[in-house]
């Protein structure tokens, strides 16, 4: 059976895998976000919290996701459903470009903007939210696109546990040998993330002109 | 914050109407102001310091001087390291500082304008955290634009698509958009041109909107320092070396102020050393 006759064959197994997927991938993005913007800004504020903060998010990204999830089993409540426990790996993994990102962007955001905005009288909240992060919004979506890319490519190891999605094709089909069904697992995978590759590469795009051009300052022509 | 709305808009009212009771009386004091570096290294050492309502005060100097620093303290962008610094007649530690800022004007070199908002947003911006309504937020911008000579038109557009000379203008403007009463203004012209220099600098000096306002400049240029100053403040190195009218600073006998006026001397004879 070839790969085509397999997935037109199984396609509800495949959509619900892919949709698995995703799910997990999305919510564990999301709560990575929720957790890693806060201390991005944080880092932007007391910068003696750098090396702690981005030391341990390095070294999380250093533990191989297999040995992970066999370190998070055993606890309590996560272990007691796979994806649980699936997620929290996928939101630790993402923590680091996402934290690194959100900071990166905000320091990058021109001094004299800051500096004009501090003198104007704007609220630390003010410069926050009006200036500081939607200058920073491209390297942020940055961010996002290479945790998302990174938890794509996690997620199928996921299967090794137990929570679903498109990493089951590929753990049959490892233990079947059969190529047709790896390939019905890592296809898909590979197409989602090419997507969310190519996706948030336009919104960073998109994101990211008023930066870009920021600097044409020295070309100006006089009045 | 919904309820400080009457605070918001009731305060400076009250302090306009105090600058304005105390005519020629100091609208900024420094007393015995010194400011340290992070490292200890002094920028600024005990600096006394008057400057009177409606007086347009050059604080004039080299790179390092220390007129900067002087300038940020006013606004508390710097804090002091010791000695007391007035505004309105209320020291620093009884302002709230978002307050005070709002009633001064704010002017720097690079502009500072932001990207990501149209010119009219970035005029704009403080009368909208003020919360003035819309239509007259939009009538300022375009009666500002007017005063500093852009078209109306360029109300829509982004900071980038404006020439060096324009985006100062905008910056200027941006600065006077909620009528403060003190105007502070960090080499505003440096970066540009001579030509538009020279002209922006004879605009600010016939702007309608200066008047009554206590403007503090930084040049380190002596000729806007003359053009510009009701009264010179030369720095060197952290201190002050005399405070004089304009016309005092050019009969001056001050080695600093005789070596800076050496040094402006304009010599057009096209003899270069030798003869």
């Amino acid at each position: 059976m070839n790969l085509w006759q397999f997935i037109l064959h199984n396609h509800a197994e495949v959509i619900q895998l892919t949709l698995e997927h995703i799910w997990l991938v999305g919510t564990s993005t999301l709560l990575a976000a929720a957790v890693g913007m806060p201390l991005g800004i944080l880092l932007t504020r007391w910068p003696s919290l750098r090396p702690p903060i981005l030391g341990g998010a390095n070294v999380i990204q250093t533990i191989p996701s297999l040995a992970l999830f066999g370190f998070l089993l055993p606890v309590p409540w996560l272990g007691a459903r796979a994806e649980r426990l699936v997620i929290l790996a996928l939101v630790l993994y993402a923590l680091l470009p996402l934290i690194r990102n959100t900071y990166a962007g905000i320091q990058s955001v021109d001094p004299s903007v800051i500096e004009a905005g501090r003198g104007m009288g704007l609220t630390d909240r003010q410069l926050l939210f009006q200036v500081e992060l939607p200058l920073a919004l491209g390297v942020i979506v940055a961010g996002f696109r290479v945790a998302t890319v990174l938890s794509i490519g996690l997620a199928t190891i996921a299967a090794a546990v137990g929570a679903g999605g498109l990493g089951e094709y590929i753990f049959r089909g490892l233990a079947m040998v059969d190529n047709t069904v790896i390939l019905a697992g890592a296809l898909p995978a590979a197409a989602l993330a090419l997507l969310a590759d190519v996706g948030f590469g336009w919104l960073e795009k998109r994101l990211s002109p008023q930066l870009a051009r920021r600097a044409g300052s020295a070309s100006a022509t006089p009045s | 914050m919904p309820d400080g709305m009457d605070v918001m808009v009731g305060r400076p009212i009250s302090v306009d109407r105090r600058l304005n009771s105390m005519d020629s009386s100091a609208v900024i004091e420094f007393h015995r102001v010194s400011y340290h570096a992070d490292r200890g290294q002094a920028i600024l050492r005990d600096l006394n310091l008057a400057i009177h309502h409606g007086e347009t005060l050059v604080l004039l100097g080299r790179s390092g001087s220390g007129k900067t620093t002087t300038l940020k303290l006013i606004n508390h962008l710097l804090t002091p390291t010791s000695g007391e610094i007035r505004v309105a007649g209320r020291a620093l530690a009884e302002w709230d500082v978002i307050r005070l800022r709002r009633m001064i004007g704010y002017v720097i070199q690079e502009v500072g304008l932001f990207p990501h908002f149209t010119i009219e947003k970035n005029i704009g911006l403080v009368p909208k955290i003020e919360n003035w309504p819309r239509d007259r937020i939009r009538r300022r911008v375009q009666e500002l634009l007017h005063m500093v000579g852009l078209d109306p038109q360029l109300a829509d557009r982004y900071p980038r698509e404006l020439s060096g000379g324009q985006r100062q203008r905008v910056g200027v403007a941006r600065a006077l958009a909620a009528d403060p009463p003190i105007l502070l203004m960090d080499e505003p012209f440096g970066a540009l041109d001579p030509l538009t220099r020279a002209q922006l600098q004879r605009e600010f000096l016939a702007l309608e909107a200066r008047r009554g306002k206590t403007v503090v400049f930084v040049t380190h240029d002596l000729n806007e320092a003359l053009l510009l100053g009701t009264r010179i403040a030369l720095l060197e190195a952290g201190r002050l070396v005399t405070l004089t009218t304009r016309e005092e600073f050019l009969r001056s006998c001050e080695p600093v102020v005789v070596a800076y006026r050496d040094a402006f001397r304009p010599d057009f004879s096209g003899e270069r050393g030798g003869a």
